[in-house]
């Protein structure tokens, strides 16, 4: 049984399915730059695009992510076609990550398009590429596995998006992209350093800036770990729910 | 579930018959693994698959009671899309969805998508998406429910087909005619038990000896079976629908005396007529469901 060929499909299916739909790109494109909007406007002082680049890039993959993988997942699920994709002879681990590789790469594609747009606005030199590129895949896989995790919470498709604002607004509040780290509540710190998304934005700092506060090294294995863990309870969530 | 044993023949069409809630959907998901085994196993090619079912599942086809193709695909792309999910090459999946849209007359709605089709041609497409692979025993849960007559006919010729090829069929309904006319063998099943199994002929065993006459009375018969019963204690009386009493006999009957008996009683017969004992009077023997109860089921999907 040649499985690579059941991978690619379900990949290739859910990128014209879902996220290679026009509203999807639309909102690629406008959310970026409702983002970059929002921090000019509300900036007293001049704002350099650069400044804003880690954090619009990390919003970019987690919104994106998080909220297409839960909906399709849950719609799929509501209209039983989710069925189909069980009683194919794969392994659930094969056939979660391909489900989970459309949104990752849509999520890349997200992080991509705040970065063409900051091309034209400002200079893009010394920044470290390959460490932008590794945590850009990073924070779309551990985004990805979060978006997994909520599907497998929730058995509708308004609950997916519910569920996925209450996850998404404390982290877009608590990982150091509005407040930095050094400046939230002794009490909100653990809470912090337990959020993937803390050490995604910490990696783009230090990458496009030279401002990041974590050790690299320690936030590129953390996110490894957060991803692990996070698909590794999926799956185990799935075989719990889904297989009765 | 419990107690649910039993074989099927390789080749065979083997029916699964039950009111709704029997747990029919139920056996199919546990031997398909949507669902899991807490004990027994599950035997396929004298294979034991109970604990690892994804090994077995490329050797089978599954039909669910409700069409779950991509609405948004046309019925080009789920066929190949589902072909896929079981590694076919690209060509094979081509050449194999060509052939099953020719077959099933669904070749003008090809490139149409999914969510278009009537519910007839969805059934159709999906039992296509289910034999893609040509697996080797196909699951069919009440392939025929919901759909129009002429559809319902056309998806029963297609599995006397697919029978005819060689692949071996499991069959869930809760039509007793449908079961009777398809299957080889049987099983009856009730609250997760299966309470009877055989070939039709084998269960049509249950009534042999039987006789059964049906009385089509006028007039108010609703409390005559105690009076009956003491005038025929040899007879066994059954209030039907539609002023219809059937009596059941052992021994063939003599009409002149019941019809006498009903007269007597201002109880005009309108029509007597024999009926030869079908599966659906097994099927009510053995299990106690009423008719009735069936068919509001069938009403209610």
């Amino acid at each position: 049984m040649k499985t690579w060929i059941a991978f690619a499909n379900i990949l290739i299916k859910d990128m014209r399915s879902y996220y290679l739909k026009p509203p999807n790109i639309s909102w690629g494109l406008i959310f970026p730059v409702a983002w970059t909007l929002m921090f000019f406007l509300r900036s007293p002082v001049p704002v350099d695009v650069r400044d804003l680049l880690p954090g619009v890039i990390a919003l970019s993959i987690l919104f994106g992510t998080t909220s297409m993988l839960a909906v399709t997942i849950t719609f799929e699920r509501k209209s039983r076609s989710f069925e189909r994709l069980l009683l194919a002879p794969i392994s659930l681990n094969l056939l979660m990550l391909s489900k989970t590789s459309g949104a990752i790469l849509f999520g890349v594609i997200n992080a991509f398009i705040p970065i063409i747009f900051a091309s034209f606005m400002t200079g893009l030199s010394g920044i470290r590429w390959p460490m932008v590129l590794g945590s850009v895949i990073l924070i779309a896989i551990t985004s990805t596995f979060m978006g997994l995790f909520i599907a497998v919470s929730v058995s509708q498709v308004f609950e997916a998006q519910t569920f996925s604002n209450s996850f998404r607004f404390p982290i877009l509040f608590m990982c150091g992209l509005f407040i930095p780290l050094t400046d939230l509540p002794v009490f909100l710190l653990p809470v912090s350093y337990v959020l993937p998304l803390t050490y995604g934005v910490d990696i783009l700092k230090t990458a496009i800036n030279d401002n990041g506060l974590i050790s690299v090294p320690l936030s590129f294995l953390s996110l490894a770990a957060f991803s692990v863990l996070l698909f590794a309870y999926s799956i185990y969530n799935v075989n719990r729910k889904w297989i009765h | 579930m419990e107690g649910v044993n039993f074989h099927i023949n390789q080749g065979e069409i083997f029916g699964f018959l039950g009111p709704n809630g029997a747990g029919k959907t139920t056996t199919i998901n546990m031997l398909t693994g949507l669902s899991k085994i807490t004990s027994g196993t599950v035997k396929l090619l004298g294979e034991d698959y109970s604990r690892n079912v994804k090994k077995a599942q490329a050797m089978m086809g599954i039909v669910p009671d409700e069409s779950n193709l991509y609405e948004e695909l046309d019925g080009w792309e789920n066929l190949g899309f589902c072909g896929a999910l079981y590694g076919m090459d690209k060509n094979l999946r081509e050449e194999r969805a060509s052939q099953l849209l020719h077959e099933f007359g669904l070749e003008e709605a090809a490139r149409k998508p999914f969510k278009a089709y009537s519910k007839g041609m969805k059934r159709k497409l999906t039992i296509a998406a289910g034999i893609i692979h040509q697996p080797q025993i196909l699951f069919l849960d009440e392939p025929t429910t919901g759909i129009d007559v002429a559809f319902a006919r056309q998806i029963r010729n297609l599995i006397v087909d697919l029978h005819n090829k060689g692949t071996t069929i499991f069959l869930t309904t809760h039509y007793i005619e449908e079961a009777e006319r398809l299957c080889e063998r049987l099983a009856f099943i009730v609250q997760g038990k299966i309470v009877r199994e055989g070939t039709v002929e084998e269960l049509m065993q249950e009534t042999q000896g039987e006789n059964i006459v049906n009385f089509t009375l006028g007039g108010d018969f609703s409390e005559i079976d105690e009076d009956f019963r003491s005038y025929f204690p040899a007879y066994d009386i059954k209030m039907g629908r539609d002023n219809v009493v059937s009596i059941h006999s052992q021994s063939t009957f003599t009409l002149l005396p019941l019809v006498r008996f009903f007269e007597e009683r201002d109880l005009p017969v309108y029509e007597a007529k024999i009926i030869r004992p079908s599966l659906e009077e097994v099927f009510v023997k053995v299990t106690g469901i009423e008719l009735q109860k069936m068919q509001n089921q069938r009403g209610d999907r």
